[in-house]
């Protein structure tokens, strides 16, 4: 077997890339710390994919089964003789994975912002939070204990925190920023307390300890019950919310729309291709766990994702803001890969929707960087976000254009593009599990395929504007990365994913199942054709379909309000009910206290400090007059 | 004739005390105080402790005089008259001291101290001095060589607090 | 050993001298006749060592030893605090007491 010994470094160059650029970035010029930043994610990149490479070709399968391997596990904190938590990097098909995953995107963005932030009075800073980012990331899908996890899903949540209010300027990026970080710190709330119960049924934080299906974890996890549930399972659901947290699971979702103030950049990297599927990661991480002593919290998974999915697609058909758009498709898409890993069972060709949902992932990470990417493209030419502002731009932006259609392709599931054969292995998943999620999934593939396209359409074709400063394609370092992307869209489809990640490192066969495929194509295809008729050409139609829907539309529009809802309770609710009396208390009686004690010393320091006069001779006199009464004193003790 | 003596010495002590508390000449009092601390080496002299008086009119009314006068000489108008003190300041000091006074006086006499014991007194200077240096029982090289140590840390002390600020 | 004489007189003396010292430190403004009043307190603290070893423990020393300790440190005490009226004079051409209130509130 070989050891890995050599991908210690990928965490380290990108940990000195952050402190270098962040410490040094202002002395030189910022292209400098770009180009530094660029050149240490591209070492990661070459070293995840000779890891990938050679795992995958041999070095990590032992009869026929992709092992665990952990080049590199030291010890970090000791509690007791049995809870210790360490530090370390592990190797299994997700996580090697996810490297090439994170990596390849991760790269796309850096040599796209090379371009794209050209100017920007942060470059350097930017750059340097996107080492830190890469750094955290990467460190957490190569963790081997989820303590470590924890740790670098905390990272993450900074960087995205700071990436975010990087226009800090900007009061909407601020307040975006911080509601992205307190709603997944609240999340992560529930991650924690379901680590800690976890780590305190079974004893350890090691994945390789907990995950194995013949070990003794799976076998503690269901004897204590508490509320008709195993505590396993309420210890997983706990850790869900972690994961619903950062994957912008209903209810946790609101945080991601708005999270797009952040650079374009950022949103590709962060809230669409890695960041965000990070809970998907670690529920699939976790995964033995959930389908073999807690099958209860990994239904709750399915239909949360469910849900989440439809939800979020219906959002998606009536924003008008190009970003909003994207960001509300990621979270339907998202919640299809909840949505898979619910539907799936442990071991065999049943771990067909473990298979799918990360070979949604893969895809969807290089499909929706892509469309990010794009859209960053269309905002640096046209200079607004807003869909109604735009048309025509086919013309100007030819690269773009093909890019951003070959990516609507994927996303809608049209053959032979990389989202279609993931799609269709988590329609027959669902298909297998669970007819409900399997209507539901399919009806989230038509929406889908709808709201690209009406978003494909009114981008590049419908009216033609006139713009005041004609819009022209963005320069080569923004394009390189789109073709790039465009590419892998096209070819990451035809990857052999069941052979190489599945749930129990097994490889199995899987087939087109031509009976769900040709429905699901057919409904695509039906989206992508109502879309073209209301929005290809410029015309009244979808006014008119909006008005008649009326109230309900103007619901949709506002995301079900569910953004009010939050506000009313924490505004009307908790700020009234509970904050205020506290401030009041605060205020009136803590602080008077404390104000009355300063007056009360200020007032008898006025009054005793003319006692220090500096007058020598006073001091003299007192101290005489003071060692005569103390002597009256002890002679009349003396002589009782 | 010895208690003739005595009482002279002790009247002394005592006006010039006095006249060196109230003198309003600067160089005046300092002369009283020579007087005062001369009258009590005489007292030393006259209870057989020649060393002792000798130290006394060397180092008190020799050194420490001179000294004073020279600091008088370095920042006072000689012949400007003092100012008096306050009758307030005044009659309070008077009153604090005549008390404490009472009070000691008071307790001195009423205590009853042991009986004195006729033994003879080696104070020759051979005597002293091997007492001062000796390490055995009644040996005082400790405190002789704290006393010395003192001596050089003032004199340190005293320079670098009088040289001038090099600074301005 | 003076004839006629008794122990309490030396120590009557002592006292007095000792106070009139006090009474001319807390009235005196001038720093220099301050000083020659403790100079005085000290000198009324050697008569009376002298007279305890003479009178109470005439076969030992320490009476003397003690007073000549006092003188030792008398002069110190003279050598340091002369320095620090010349440099006081120097900041603030005055000797008063009553002006040197630096150590105020």
């Amino acid at each position: 077997m070989e050891n890995f010994g050599y991908i210690v470094i990928v965490p380290f160059i990108l940990l000195i890339s952050f402190i270098l650029i962040g410490l040094a970035g202002g002395r030189f010029k910022p292209s400098l710390s770009g180009i530094a930043g660029t050149f240490s994610v591209f070492v990661t990149t070459v070293i995840s994919y000779i890891t990938a490479f050679s795992y995958f070709s041999g070095a990590g399968l032992v009869n026929g089964v992709y092992q665990k391997i952990i080049p590199y596990n030291t010890e970090w904190l000791r509690f007791t003789d049995k809870l210790v938590i360490n530090m370390g990097i592990l190797l299994d098909p997700i996580s090697v994975m996810m490297l090439v995953v994170i990596s390849t995107v991760s790269l796309m963005v850096h040599i796209y912002s090379l371009g794209y932030m050209k100017g920007d009075s942060g470059y350097s800073r930017y750059f340097s939070f996107l080492s830190l980012f890469t750094f955290s990331m990467i460190g957490l899908v190569i963790s081997t204990n989820i303590f470590e996890t924890y740790i670098f899903w905390e990272l993450v949540g900074v960087s995205s925190y700071l990436l975010i209010g990087h226009y800090y300027q900007k009061p909407s990026a601020v307040a975006a920023s911080k509601k992205a970080f307190v709603v997944t710190r609240f999340a992560d709330l529930g991650f924690l307390i379901g680590i800690l119960i976890l780590s305190n049924i079974t004893g350890t934080f090691d994945y390789s300890i907990l995950t194995d299906p013949n070990g003794p974890a799976i076998a503690q996890g269901s004897t204590i019950a508490f509320m008709g549930l195993s505590v396993m399972t309420w210890a997983l659901i706990l850790v869900f919310m972690g994961c619903a947290g950062k994957s912008a699971m209903f209810p946790l979702h609101i945080w991601l729309p708005d999270a797009m103030e952040g650079p374009t950049p950022v949103s590709a990297l962060i809230h669409a291709a890695t960041m965000v599927v990070a809970g998907v990661y670690l529920v699939a991480r976790l995964f033995p766990l959930y389908a073999l002593s807690a099958p209860a919290a990994l239904h709750f998974i399915g239909y949360v994702g469910a849900f989440t999915s439809l939800f979020a697609a219906i959002i998606a058909c009536t924003q008008t803001d190009i970003k909003r758009v994207l960001a509300f498709s990621t979270i339907s898409q998202i919640g299809l890969m909840m949505l898979a890993l619910g539907v799936s069972d442990y071991g065999g060709e049943k771990g067909l929707g473990y298979m799918s949902s990360m070979f949604h992932l893969f895809n969807h990470a290089m499909f929706k960087a892509l469309l990010f990417l794009c859209a960053g493209s269309v905002i640096h030419a046209v200079h607004s976000n807003e869909m109604n502002g735009m048309g025509g731009l086919r013309k100007f932006m030819p690269v773009t254009h093909i890019t951003f259609l070959v990516a609507c392709l994927a996303i809608a599931g049209i053959p032979p593009f990389s989202g279609f054969f993931s799609k269709d292995e988590i329609l027959v998943a669902a298909f297998e599990k669970d007819f409900v999620l399997f209507i539901v999934s399919m009806i989230i593939a038509g929406l889908t395929a709808f709201y690209m396209f009406r978003l494909y359409f009114s981008i590049f074709w419908n009216k033609n504007n006139e713009y005041k400063d004609s819009p022209h394609e963005s320069p080569s370092s923004m394009a390189v990365p789109l073709m790039f992307l465009a590419f892998a869209s096209l070819i990451t489809g035809f990857i052999p994913f069941s052979k190489l990640v599945t749930a129990d490192g097994a490889g199995f066969e899987t087939h087109i199942h031509w009976g769900i495929a040709v429905p699901a194509v057919v409904i695509a295809l039906a989206g992508i054709l109502t879309a073209m008729a209301l929005y290809k050409k410029e015309s009244g139609l979808p006014q008119r379909i909006t008005a008649s829907l009326g109230s309900l539309y103007r619901l949709i529009y506002k995301k079900f309000y569910i953004d009010e809802i939050y506000l009313f309770i924490t505004k009307k609710i908790i700020f009234n009910g509970i904050s205020a009396p506290v401030a009041w208390f605060d205020r009136k009686v803590v602080d008077n206290t404390m104000n009355g004690i300063a007056a009360v010393t200020n007032f008898i320091s006025v009054k005793i400090k003319s006692f220090q006069s500096g007058q020598l001779q006073q001091y003299a006199y007192v101290m005489v007059s003071g060692m005569i009464i103390i002597i009256l004193f002890a002679l009349y003790l003396w002589n009782k | 004739m010895e208690q003739i003596i005595f009482y002279i010495l002790v009247s002394g002590i005592l006006i010039f005390s006095v006249l060196t508390v109230t003198s309003r000449r600067i160089l005046r009092a300092a002369v009283f105080l020579l007087f005062m601390l001369l009258c009590s080496a005489g007292l030393f002299f006259m209870l057989d402790f020649y060393f002792l008086a000798a130290v006394q009119l060397t180092v008190y009314a020799g050194g420490i005089i001179v000294l004073i006068i020279f600091s008088i000489m370095l920042t006072s108008q000689v012949n400007e008259k003092l100012e008096a003190a306050g009758v307030k300041k005044s009659s309070f000091s008077l009153i604090a001291a005549a008390a404490g006074a009472v009070v000691c006086i008071y307790s001195i006499l009423n205590y009853s101290f042991p009986a004195v014991s006729n033994g003879e007194t080696d104070s020759s200077m051979k005597n002293i001095g091997m007492q001062l240096l000796s390490y055995k029982d009644n040996g005082y090289v400790l405190p002789f060589e704290v006393i010395s140590i003192l001596l050089l840390a003032s004199m340190v002390g005293a320079i670098i607090i009088a040289k001038r600020d090099s600074a301005k | 050993m003076i004839e006629g004489i008794q122990l309490e007189f030396f120590l009557v003396l002592g006292t007095l001298v000792f106070f009139i010292g006090i009474y001319g430190f807390l009235t005196r403004k001038n720093l220099i006749t301050m000083l020659m009043s403790a100079e005085l307190i000290l000198n009324a603290v050697n008569i009376n060592f002298v007279a305890f070893n003479k009178y109470l423990y005439p076969e030992n020393l320490e009476g003397q030893f003690f007073a000549l300790f006092i003188i030792a440190i008398a002069a110190t005490e003279v050598a340091v605090a002369v320095s620090i009226i010349i440099s006081l004079y120097r900041k603030i051409k005055s000797i008063d007491v009553e002006k040197v209130n630096e150590l105020k509130y």
